[in-house]
């Protein structure tokens, strides 16, 4: 169990899945930080807005839900999160997560809205199985199931999560594909920190020709 | 982090900035002269009468946006500024850094170099483009003695040692700096650097572009979440922003000194334009620091090749980009502070 203090923002998790080093400088080193979350923040705001999906009868619909859980010490913000009828008379709780992009090939995604479902039934009590991305890009919705590989792949990415932020340490930037389309590149800086640049060779060749 | 943003200066003696929306404005007797959305803003300076309402200076907070006011003669009085970034991890790094006496010593060094290099390029360039003009075999005299310092820099490891060779850098180099000023006029001649106040309108230009500069590197070091008051070759003295002023060093020769010899030797800035007060201190009138705030605003438009990180960019964000590439420096990233070398 964490304590509230030790919660971590379920975003880190994506963070982590996608490049440890942004995951250190936006958790760790909190460098421009700001600029990730005021993003972030907008295009939440623009998400709100947006009418990607029919909502059928009887399905509730609750945007910027609060979502935390103890047990993976997690905290954050669902989008969109449907209420669907159960055969119980009581509501079975949907999260529904918006991606400006396409469907990525790594787990980022499945494993934030896993944890955006972990967080729900820890709240609500009750089981979540299932849950759906949709992919602005596309304009494409995928279901997700919540089965036991998914949950177990997200629990080991929470604790992996907590012992990288607890250590402290930002990881060597490797300079790939990934570099192109990261909020973080400016204050990274990839192709000169991935120790390939050095700044001693810099000093001497510079002085050497006045 | 890729885009520039604009420092917006205000000079209007008397104006009122407030918020409007998500806009910043700017009155002046009751017009609105000025609305710039917030997040187009990387900064406001405010020189003398100048009021900010404070709405408009909790938006700036929240938005990251600094609010520096100073008196209208360039003279630092206060910031407001919101919460810092929080990167503790990197400051605490930063005082063991300037704490141990070898690893404060080789960054001091790394500053030094830039500022000497730099220094010696100034000297190159106006052997190059007016070699006919001036003292040139004095002037060579200082860029062979600058050469020789920066040779001297990395023997020593001493920090009294390194700031002995800056110092007689530094008088070569304001020694030969009047033969830099080519434009005739007698009203420019340059017999030395004093600052408090400035004597003559040649220190008054260069104290008010170092100012302006050194605002500019404190506001980057902040963003970065460097503590821009613990510096390496500047040692700690409350009130005195030592990091920024270490950073300053390698960008006073080839921006604020070049641009200070442009704006006289273009005319852009002229004689009477300054003003003698009784005390002998020499001051700017009006439209004369408007014309050196426009053309410091110019020049950070410039594009340059970033000769470490060898992309280009405008030269306003070289700032930010040099604090970045300290912060890297101090966490390990790098194996030193690369200066901006300039050529
Ligand atoms: S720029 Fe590349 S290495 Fe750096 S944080 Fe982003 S993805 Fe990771």
């Amino acid at each position: 169990m964490f304590s509230e203090e030790a919660l971590l923002p379920i975003s880190a998790l994506q963070h982590l899945l996608f490049c440890r080093r942004q995951c250190a400088l936006i958790h760790i080193e909190r460098a421009w930080a700001e600029n990730v979350f005021t993003v972030q923040g907008g295009i939440l705001h623009e998400r709100a807005h947006e009418q990607g999906y029919e909502s059928h009868d009887g399905i509730r619909v609750a945007r910027a839900v609060s979502l935390r859980s103890l047990q993976l010490g997690l905290t954050g913000v669902a989008d969109v999160v449907e209420f669907h009828p159960a055969s119980d008379g009581l509501e079975t709780a949907f999260p529904v997560e918006y991606k400006r992009g396409r469907p990525k090939a790594e787990a980022c995604d499945t494993v934030q809205l896993c944890a955006q479902a972990l967080c729900l039934e820890e709240m609500l009590g009750r089981p979540v199985p299932a849950g759906a991305l949709f992919y602005g890009r596309t304009r494409r919705r995928l279901g997700v199931a919540f089965d036991a590989a998914l949950r177990e792949t997200t629990q080991a990415a929470c604790q992996d999560l907590h012992a990288f932020i607890r250590a402290g340490l930002t990881p060597e930037a490797m300079y790939d594909s990934r570099c192109a389309s990261c909020s973080m590149e400016g204050a990274c800086l990839p192709r000169a920190c991935g120790g390939k640049r050095s700044v001693r060779t810099y000093l001497r060749q510079a002085l050497e020709t006045p | 982090m890729k885009r520039h943003l604009n420092t917006l200066y205000v000079t209007t003696q008397g104006a009122y900035l407030f918020k409007d929306g998500e806009t910043l404005a700017v009155k002046v007797e009751e017009t609105v002269r000025l609305r710039l959305p917030i997040h187009t803003v990387a900064g406001v300076v405010c020189f003398g009468q100048v009021s900010v309402s404070p709405f408009l200076l909790g938006h700036c907070a929240e938005n990251n946006v600094a609010v520096s006011f100073l008196t209208v003669n360039g003279k630092f009085l206060a910031k407001v500024q919101g919460p810092a970034s929080g990167n503790v991890l990197l400051r605490r790094q930063q005082y063991r850094m300037a704490d141990d006496t070898a690893t404060c010593a080789a960054t001091a060094r790394f500053f030094l170099t830039g500022k000497l290099a730099n220094a010696r390029t100034v000297l190159l360039r106006a052997l190059r483009d007016h070699g006919e003009k001036i003292d040139a075999s004095a002037v060579r005299r200082v860029v062979d003695r600058l050469s020789q310092h920066l040779t001297g820099l990395e023997a020593r490891s001493d920090l009294d040692a390194l700031r002995g060779l800056e110092g007689d850098a530094a008088h070569a180099y304001y020694g030969v700096f009047d033969q830099l000023i080519v434009s005739c006029h007698e009203a420019f001649r340059f017999a030395g650097r004093n600052r408090r106040p400035p004597l003559d309108p040649v220190n008054c230009l260069l104290s008010f572009l170092y100012t302006l500069l050194a605002h500019d590197v404190r506001s980057a070091l902040e963003t970065t979440g460097l503590d821009p008051a613990v510096g390496f070759l500047h040692r700690d003295r409350p009130g005195r922003p030592g990091l920024a002023l270490d950073m300053m060093e390698e960008f006073r020769p080839f921006f604020a000194d070049r641009l200070a010899l442009t704006l006289i030797n273009l005319g852009r800035v002229r004689p009477k334009g300054f003003i003698t007060a009784e005390t002998g201190a020499v001051l700017m009138d009006e439209a004369t620091r408007k014309e050196v705030l426009i053309a410091y605003q110019e020049r950070k438009q410039d594009v340059v090749e970033h000769p470490f990180l060898r992309e280009k960019m405008p030269l306003g964000l070289l700032f930010h980009m040099q604090a970045t590439l300290f912060a890297r420096y101090v966490r390990g990233d790098l194996d030193g502070y690369p200066p901006l070398l300039w050529k």
